[in-house]
C-alpha cells in the first residue's frame, strides 16, 4: 500500500530523516510515534508529496509518487495545524474542496455529527481552534479514499468530539481503509492503533503491534514501553 | 520739332496698335512654337498658349514685356535640357503652365523659370514637376510669386535644387505656393523687404524656408512640415515671423527654426509641434519670442552661446521632453510670464501667476548633452530625483535662469 | 490550475486590498482628468505613476498574498493537484486581479471623460498594456522571492529592495556607467541596459510614444533603427514577454523542489 525505501531528508544542516524504510499494509490503523522533532510529520508530508525527499523512494499503490499528484485522490489528509484561508466561510471552503476533489454527500452527515451547522456561514478566521479542527475533520473524512492520514487529530477537541472522532476512525477502519496516525497522546494511540512505528532522530527504532512492543521491552504499560525505548537509546 | 513730335506720335500709336494677342498651338494658330511666338512678339504683347504638350526648353525672353498665359492643360516638357524660360525683362507675366523635367546639373542651376534683372514680374499658377530648380530669380524686384506648385524627385541635397530661389532681390511677394521634396523650399539670399505668406513647404531635404544675408523680411501663416529643418534664418536682420506652423521636423539636425547670427527678429504666434528641436538659437541678439506655442517637441528651445538680450514671454511650453537646453551664461536673456506645463507650483493669491519661480533647464538636459546615450533614461524616477535636487540647489544650471512669473493658464491669442 | 485561479481571484476580489487599489486608481484618474482637464498631461503623469507604483504594488501584493495564503496553499498541497497549477493559479489570480483593478480604476474615469473620442486612446492603451506587463512581471518576481524565503520579514525586505533597485538604483548605476564610459560607443550598451530592467523597458515603450521627437535627435544607427522604426516596439514587447516568462518558469521549478 505505502512503501517507503531508504528515505533521507535534511532541512538545512538538520538531518530529519535518516534512512527510513517502512512498509504499510492495506487495512488497519497505523500509528507513527516519536518525540517532538523526531520526523513524524516529515514522513507524513513526504508521503503526501509536500516535502520532497533528498533520497529514497515512496510508492503508494505500487506507483512512485515522484512528480505525481493524482495518487492524492486516494489519500485524505488531516493536517496538524488547521490553518485555513481566514476570509473564506466554512461552507465555501467545503464547497471549494469538493470542487477540487469531486462530489460527495458525506459532508452533511459529518457536519451533523460534529454539530457544525451554526458555524457554516462564519468566516474561518473567526472560529476557535477546536471548531477549526472539527472543520478539518469534516474536510478529511468527507471523501471515501482508501488511505487516511491524520496528523495529531485530537488537538483541541472536546471529549464528545474526541469520542465521535474515535468512532469515525473505527468506522473507516471497518470499511477496510488504511489509516495512518501521528499522535502524542499515548492512550489514544494505544486505543486505536493496530500497528505502530517508533521514530527517533529520523531513524526507525521499532515497528510492530503494541503487544509486540510490550513484549520486546518487557513492560506492561504502553507508555513505559515507549519510555523504555527512549532510555535504551540514551535520549 | 513738329516732325519729331509726329514721329513720336506715330511710334506711340503703332506701339499700341501692335499690342495684340498671339496664339500658340500645335496647328492652326499664329505659331506652333513658344519661342517663335516670343521672337515675333513685341513688348506689350500677350501670348496665349493653347492646350497641348510643348517639347521646348531654353525659351528666351530678352527685354520684351510679355504676358504669357497658358490654357488649362498646357504642358512644357523641357526634356532634361537646360531652362524652361530664361527671362530678362520688365513687366513680365507668366501664368497657368505646367513645366516639367528640368535638367539636373552639378554646375548650372537649371530652373523652370529663370528671371534675371526683371522688374514688376508675376509668376502665377505654374506647376513645376520633376524640378531641379523651380524659379530662380536673380537681381530682380517688385514681383509676385503666387499659387505655384513645385515638386522635385531629388534623393540627396547634392542633386536637388531649390523650389523658389531669390538672389539679390527686393520687394517680392511669395504667397500660396506649395513646395515639396526639393533642397530648400524657398530660399532668399541677399533678399530684402520681401513678404512670404500662406505657403506650404514639406519634405524638403534642407530647409522649408531659408534666409541668408536677407534683411527686413516677413513671413507669416506658412506651414513647414517634415523638412530637414523648418526654417533657417542666418546672418539676417529684422525678420518678422508670425503665425507659422512648424511640425514634425524630425532628425539629428532637425529644427523647427534654426537661428544663426541674426538680430532684431520677432517671433509671434507661431506653433512648434513634434519637432526634435523647436528653435535652435545660436548667436542671436535682441529677439523677442512672444506668444508662441511649443508642444511635444524633443527640445522646445535650444540656446547655444553668444545670445544676448533675447526675451521669451507669454509662450506656451507644453509636454516637451525638454523645455530648454542652455549653454553659456544667461547674458541678459529673459524668460518671463510663460506657461509651462511642467510647472508644479501654486498660485495662492489667485493673480494668475505662480507664486514660486520655474526653472526651465533640467540637470538631465546637461547630462544628455554630455552623454547623448543617456537619453534612454528620460522620465526615469532616478532622473526626476536628481532633477529635483538640482532644482532645490542648482549646481550645474545657471542659477538665475528662471521664469519668475510663470503663468497658471495657457496663453491664448 | 483554472480552479485555483478562480478561487485565488475571487478571494482577492473580496479582500479589501483590491478595493483600496482600485479606489486609488479611480481617484488618481478622476483627479488627473477632472481637476486638471488636460488629457495629454494626465497621460504623462499617469505614465510616471504607472512606471513606479505598479511594480511596487505588484511586489508588495505578491509577497503579501503568498505569505497570507500559506495555509490555503498547504491545504491545496494535500489535494490531488499539481504543484505548478497551485502556484501558477495563485500567481495568475494575483496578477489578474491587480490588472483588473488597474484597468477598471483608470479606465472608468477615462471613459467617463470621453477617451474614445480622443487621440490619446492609443497612448492610454499602451499605458494600460505596460501596466499589465509590469503587474505580471513584478508579482511573479515577488512570488519568487517569497518562495525562496520562509521568513516573511526577510521576504518583504528583499521584495522592497528589489523594487528599490529596479526603480531607482539601477538607473543611477546605469547613468553613472554611461558617463564613465562616454568615450566609447554606447548606443548598443544603453539599449541592452534598458532591456535588463523591466521598469526601464516599459519606460522605453512609453517614450517611443510620448518622446519620439527627442529620441530621434540622436545619432547612431542602432538608436535610429530602434527608435525610428517599429523595431523598437517589437523588441521591447518581446523582451517584456521574456521578463514575464522567466520568473514564471522559476516559480514552477522552485515550487517543485520546495518543502512545505
Amino acid at each position: 500500500m505505502v512503501e517507503i525505501t531508504n528515505l533521507y531528508k535534511k532541512f538545512g544542516k538538520n538531518d530529519v530523516l535518516n534512512g527510513i524504510n517502512l512498509s504499510i499494509k492495506e487495512g488497519g490503523i497505523f500509528a507513527v510515534l516519536g518525540p517532538n522533532g523526531s520526523g513524524k510529520t516529515t514522513i507524513i508530508k513526504t508521503i503526501l508529496g509536500m516535502v520532497i525527499p533528498d533520497e529514497g523512494t515512496i510508492k503508494v499503490f505500487e506507483s512512485n509518487i515522484k512528480n505525481n499528484s493524482d495518487y492524492r485522490h486516494k489519500i485524505d489528509y488531516l493536517p496538524q495545524i488547521a490553518n485555513f484561508p481566514s476570509n473564506l466561510k466554512v461552507n465555501e471552503l467545503i464547497k471549494m474542496i469538493k470542487d477540487l476533489r469531486g462530489h460527495t454527500e458525506v459532508d452533511k452527515d459529518l457536519i451533523e455529527t460534529f454539530k457544525l451547522e451554526p458555524f457554516l456561514n462564519k468566516k474561518l478566521g473567526t472560529l476557535s481552534g477546536g471548531t477549526k479542527q472539527k472543520v478539518n475533520i469534516v474536510l478529511t473524512f468527507m471523501f471515501n479514499s482508501p488511505i487516511i492520514i491524520l496528523d495529531e487529530p485530537t488537538t483541541g477537541l472536546d471529549p464528545i468530539s474526541l469520542i465521535r472522532l474515535k468512532e469515525l476512525i473505527q468506522a473507516e477502519k471497518a470499511k477496510g481503509k488504511t489509516i495512518i496516525i501521528t499522535s502524542h497522546i499515548m492512550s489514544f494511540v494505544e486505543e486505536v492503533a493496530d500497528e505502530i512505528v517508533f521514530i527517533l532522530e529520523g531513524k526507525m527504532y521499532f515497528k510492530g503491534s503494541i503487544s509486540e512492543l510490550k513484549t520486546k521491552t518487557k513492560q506492561q504499560d504502553f507508555e513505559h514501553a515507549i519510555a523504555n525505548i527512549l532510555t535504551e537509546n540514551h535520549v | 520739332m513738329k516732325i519729331r513730335l509726329c514721329i513720336l506720335l506715330f511710334l506711340i500709336t503703332t506701339y499700341f496698335a501692335a499690342a495684340k494677342t498671339i496664339t500658340v498651338c500645335e496647328a492652326g494658330c499664329d505659331f506652333n512654337r513658344i519661342q517663335t511666338a516670343v521672337d515675333s512678339s513685341k513688348s506689350g504683347d500677350h501670348i496665349f498658349i493653347k492646350k497641348g504638350l510643348y517639347k521646348e526648353s531654353n525659351i528666351i525672353i530678352y527685354k520684351k514685356s510679355l504676358h504669357i498665359t497658358g490654357e488649362e492643360g498646357t504642358i512644357i516638357d523641357t526634356q532634361q535640357n537646360g531652362y524652361g524660360f530664361s527671362v530678362e525683362a520688365t513687366d513680365i507675366v507668366i501664368k497657368n503652365l505646367i513645366i516639367k523635367n528640368i535638367e539636373i546639373s552639378y554646375t548650372k542651376e537649371y530652373a523652370a523659370i529663370l528671371l534675371f534683372k526683371s522688374y514688376d514680374f508675376v509668376i502665377e499658377n505654374i506647376t513645376v514637376e520633376n524640378a531641379f530648380f523651380g524659379f530662380l530669380i536673380q537681381k530682380s524686384k517688385d514681383g509676385l510669386v503666387h499659387n505655384n506648385t513645385i515638386s522635385g524627385e531629388g534623393k540627396a541635397e547634392a542633386d536637388s535644387g531649390n523650389a523658389i530661389h531669390l538672389w539679390h532681390c527686393e520687394n517680392v511677394n511669395i504667397t500660396n505656393n506649395d513646395v515639396r521634396r526639393m533642397r530648400d523650399g524657398i530660399y532668399l539670399e541677399f533678399g530684402s523687404n520681401s513678404y512670404i505668406s500662406n505657403n506650404y513647404s514639406t519634405g524638403n531635404m534642407r530647409y522649408g524656408l531659408h534666409f541668408m544675408f536677407s534683411n527686413e523680411n516677413t513671413y507669416e501663416n506658412n506651414t513647414f512640415e517634415a523638412n530637414g529643418a523648418g526654417v533657417a534664418v542666418m546672418f539676417s536682420k529684422k525678420i518678422k515671423m508670425f503665425n507659422n506652423v512648424f511640425k514634425k521636423n524630425w532628425g539629428t539636425a532637425s529644427y523647427g527654426i534654426l537661428l544663426k547670427e541674426i538680430n532684431d527678429a520677432e517671433l509671434k504666434h507661431n506653433i512648434f509641434e513634434d519637432n526634435t528641436i523647436g528653435i535652435n538659437a545660436d548667436g542671436t541678439n535682441r529677439i523677442t519670442y512672444t506668444a508662441n506655442t511649443f508642444k511635444n517637441n524633443g527640445y522646445a528651445i535650444k540656446v547655444h552661446g553668444a545670445c544676448y538680450d533675447n526675451i521669451y514671454s507669454k509662450n506656451n511650453f507644453l509636454y516637451n521632453s525638454f523645455d530648454l537646453s542652455y549653454s553659456g551664461n544667461l547674458n541678459s536673456n529673459k524668460f518671463e510670464n510663460n506657461y509651462w506645463s511642467n510647472y508644479t507650483g501654486y498660485d495662492l493669491d489667485k493673480n494668475g501667476i505662480g507664486d514660486i519661480p520655474y526653472r526651465p533647464v533640467k540637470l538631465f538636459s546637461y547630462l544628455v548633452n554630455r552623454t547623448p546615450e543617456s537619453i534612454v533614461l528620460l522620465r526615469s524616477l532616478f532622473i526626476d530625483i536628481i532633477d529635483f535636487s538640482e532644482k532645490v540647489s542648482p549646481v550645474f544650471t545657471p542659477e538665475n535662469l528662471i521664469d519668475n512669473q510663470p503663468l497658471m493658464t495657457l496663453v491664448t491669442w | 490550475m483554472f480552479k485555483i485561479l478562480k478561487y485565488s481571484f475571487f478571494d482577492l476580489m473580496r479582500s479589501s486590498w483590491s478595493y483600496v487599489y482600485f479606489a486609488f486608481y479611480l481617484l488618481l484618474g478622476i483627479v488627473l482628468l477632472f481637476l486638471n482637464n488636460d488629457l495629454s498631461k494626465a497621460v504623462i503623469t499617469l505614465m510616471n505613476v504607472i512606471i513606479v507604483l505598479v511594480p511596487l504594488i505588484g511586489t508588495i501584493f505578491g509577497v503579501m498574498y503568498y505569505y497570507n495564503s500559506k495555509e490555503f496553499t498547504e491545504l491545496l498541497l494535500a489535494q490531488p493537484l499539481k504543484r505548478s497549477s497551485i502556484f501558477l493559479g495563485q500567481y495568475l489570480g494575483v496578477a489578474i486581479s491587480l490588472s483588473m483593478s488597474l484597468i477598471l480604476g483608470l479606465g472608468l474615469p477615462f471613459i467617463a471623460y470621453g477617451l474614445f473620442k480622443s487621440n490619446a486612446i492609443w497612448d492610454f492603451s499602451l499605458l494600460l498594456i505596460v501596466g499589465m506587463f509590469l503587474t505580471f512581471i513584478f508579482s511573479a518576481l515577488a512570488f519568487n522571492i517569497a518562495l525562496s524565503n520562509e521568513n516573511r520579514i526577510k521576504g518583504f525586505g528583499y521584495a522592497i529592495l528589489m523594487w528599490l533597485f529596479l526603480a531607482i538604483i539601477y538607473d543611477g548605476l546605469f547613468l553613472m556607467s554611461l558617463i564613465l564610459f562616454e568615450d566609447y560607443p554606447l548606443d548598443k550598451v544603453s539599449l541592452i541596459g534598458t532591456m535588463l530592467n523591466p521598469i526601464d523597458l516599459s519606460r522605453t515603450l512609453i517614450l517611443l510614444k510620448l518622446d519620439i521627437s527627442a529620441l530621434l535627435g540622436y545619432t547612431g544607427a542602432v538608436f535610429k533603427q530602434f527608435f525610428g522604426t517599429n523595431f523598437g516596439l517589437i523588441i521591447s514587447l518581446f523582451a517584456l514577454l521574456i521578463w514575464v516568462a522567466l520568473p514564471v518558469i522559476r516559480i514552477v521549478l522552485k515550487s517543485k523542489r520546495k518543502d512545505f
